[in-house]
């Protein structure tokens, strides 16, 4: 049989199994159908609900205007699908191929796409972290439970960990008139997605809206009272702060436990895949039917050094599931790279904050259009003179330039003529990313692996 | 009606949120804040505001059948 007759083939009676029912496997599943797969199709999810989307639980949800069963995710087409939800993938058998789930029964494959993305990371102290008033926010479920707390009006809510979630979460308790202090033990809000000098203007922006804003503080202990209440909380400066809600905004780990043993190269920082999202095995050697997609992937990106990008972004969900599902019933020559540019967004105390590319690439930053004192600017990050991302604090119709100018490796600092040029754009600045040696809150984009110019990979076995 | 709009892609044109208030309010002064879950009464104004929105940002339900449905279908195949 030649290779498109296999194609084709598999596109009539090939049996595929997606693992994670989120949006990155749902939309996997619409484009397999889109692009003429007819074969069984099953989909495999460990929460019982239809799938929803994440980003409305941080805003919408918490502000109490929407609930949270109400983000199911709108249908593109009809899937003609097995659905198996509220069921956990537990292993996977790459020989026999067959996915083994926690009810005790196995799904066989022909080809298999991994789309099992993040959870949050709890409260690393169980006792504590069962607590009632201590949560952690990424499930519908815990948008559900988090909201009827707020709608209680407690005292005071302490949110642990200033990345992306726990800010949104405290810019929606302020907005509801509540009481917030915020714990972040990096020298800023959103510094390991942004870097300080961002990370400046963020926290002023917390403070300027009433959050009792604490950085370079740890949380060292939880306290409840007799009955399991959250009472207090204990922090590394050696004050206590009497909350009874707590949110873990400790960022995200990658759900790959289900595949350890399994031979694939998948660890804490995701699965490791090629452009083409084909899943490594532990040797580094490209599998044939195992796909990967979405917050669980980890793949090179040319743009960025090939560098392994593992992107906890909603579009990159979206474009890399469509990337899988194409390659997944493609034959070599019509398979197609993931290229889509990193872009994120987040709404937080007013203020629509966009980026694009690699800001934790960048050594410096300048600001290109309006002004960080007025919290309206553009600025871009640069890295071996060239741009390399770029963040926008209400400024979201300069993102598509930035893009454009990060794909065509655009030179930094930026030569084009521009308007609305200030003082503080004159010249780049350090753009004050953490020593990644140094602990903080985990960043939306984990670089790693390695690069022949100046980055090298160190391997460190799981402990024992 | 279910929907979802591509954030990445918004650049707070707000053309929605003249078209069906009740579903897409402005936050600020560029984030758009939205109801997933529009009641159906509203689809005439989303769909004008889906067909308004200047970088076609907006995605609705192309087909409305829930999964149970389509598990009853397979089941009875």
């Amino acid at each position: 049989m030649t290779v498109d007759g296999s194609a084709r083939a598999f596109r009539q009676h090939g049996r595929v199994v997606v693992v994670g029912a989120s949006l990155a496997g749902l939309r996997a599943a619409e484009t397999l159908r889109e692009e003429g797969f007819v074969g069984a199709l099953t989909m495999i999810g460990d929460e019982p609900s239809e799938p929803y989307d994440r980003p409305p639980l941080s805003k919408q949800v918490l502000l109490g205007k929407v609930p949270a069963d109400g983000t199911a995710l709108p249908r593109r087409r009809a899937l003609d699908a097995e659905w198996r939800l509220g069921v956990a993938a537990t292993g996977l058998d790459l020989t026999g191929k067959r996915v083994r789930l926690a009810d005790g029964q196995e799904v066989g494959f022909d080809r298999l796409l991994i789309a099992t993305g993040t959870r949050a990371r709890p409260w690393p102290r169980e006792t504590e972290a069962d607590l009632d008033g201590v949560f952690v926010l990424r499930t519908a479920d815990d948008a559900a439970r988090l909201e009827r707390r707020l709608a209680a009006r407690p005292r005071r809510v302490l949110v642990i960990g200033a990345g992306f979630t726990g800010s949104e979460v405290a810019s929606a308790c302020r907005e509801r008139g509540l009481e917030v202090t915020v714990a972040e033990r990096g020298p800023a809000p959103l510094v390991g997605a942004l870097g300080g000098v961002i990370g400046a203007v963020a926290a002023e922006l917390q403070r300027e809206h009433g959050v009792d804003l604490r950085c370079g503080i740890m949380v060292t202990a939880l306290e409840g009272d007799p009955a399991g209440r959250l009472k207090r909380a204990h922090l590394s400066d050696g004050t206590t702060l009497d909350v009874d809600v707590a949110v873990i905004a400790l960022g995200a780990m990658r759900n790959t436990e289900w595949l350890a043993g399994s031979g694939l190269g998948a660890g804490p920082r995701g699965v490791a895949c090629d452009a083409g999202c084909r899943a490594f095995d532990v040797h580094g050697i490209v599998t044939d039917d195992i796909f990967v997609a979405g917050d669980v992937a980890r793949s090179p990106h040319p743009l960025f050094g090939y560098q392994f990008l593992s992107l906890e972004h909603w579009g990159n969900a979206l474009a890399q599931a469509e990337v899988a599902a194409h390659n997944m019933i493609s034959s070599g020559p019509d398979r197609r790279p993931h290229l889509w540019v990193p872009a994120f967004w987040s709404a937080q105390f007013g203020v629509n904050i966009k980026s694009v590319g690699v800001p934790p690439m960048g050594e410096e930053l300048i600001v290109t259009q309006g002004s960080l004192a007025e919290r309206r600017f553009a600025a871009a990050y640069g890295h071996q003179g060239r741009v390399i991302a770029a963040v926008t604090f209400d400024h979201a119709r300069w993102i598509d330039f930035y893009r454009e100018q990060i794909e065509s490796a655009a030179p930094f600092p930026p030569v084009f003529a521009n308007v609305d040029r200030r003082p503080e754009g004159l010249r780049p600045v350090g753009a004050d990313f953490p020593d990644p040696a140094l602990p903080t809150h985990g960043p939306t984009v984990t670089l790693s692996g390695y690069s022949p110019s100046e980055r090298r990979v160190t391997f460190t076995p799981a402990r024992a | 009606m279910r929907l979802v709009v591509d954030l990445n892609r918004c650049q707070g044109y707000a053309q929605c949120a003249f078209l069906a208030p009740d579903v897409f309010t402005m936050h600020g002064e560029e984030a758009l804040m939205y109801d997933p879950g529009a009641d159906e009464a509203r689809r005439e104004q989303v769909m004008r505001a889906v067909a308004a929105c200047p970088v076609q940002a907006i995605l609705v339900d192309r087909t409305d059948a829930p999964i149970a449905l389509e598990r009853a279908q397979a089941h009875d195949r």
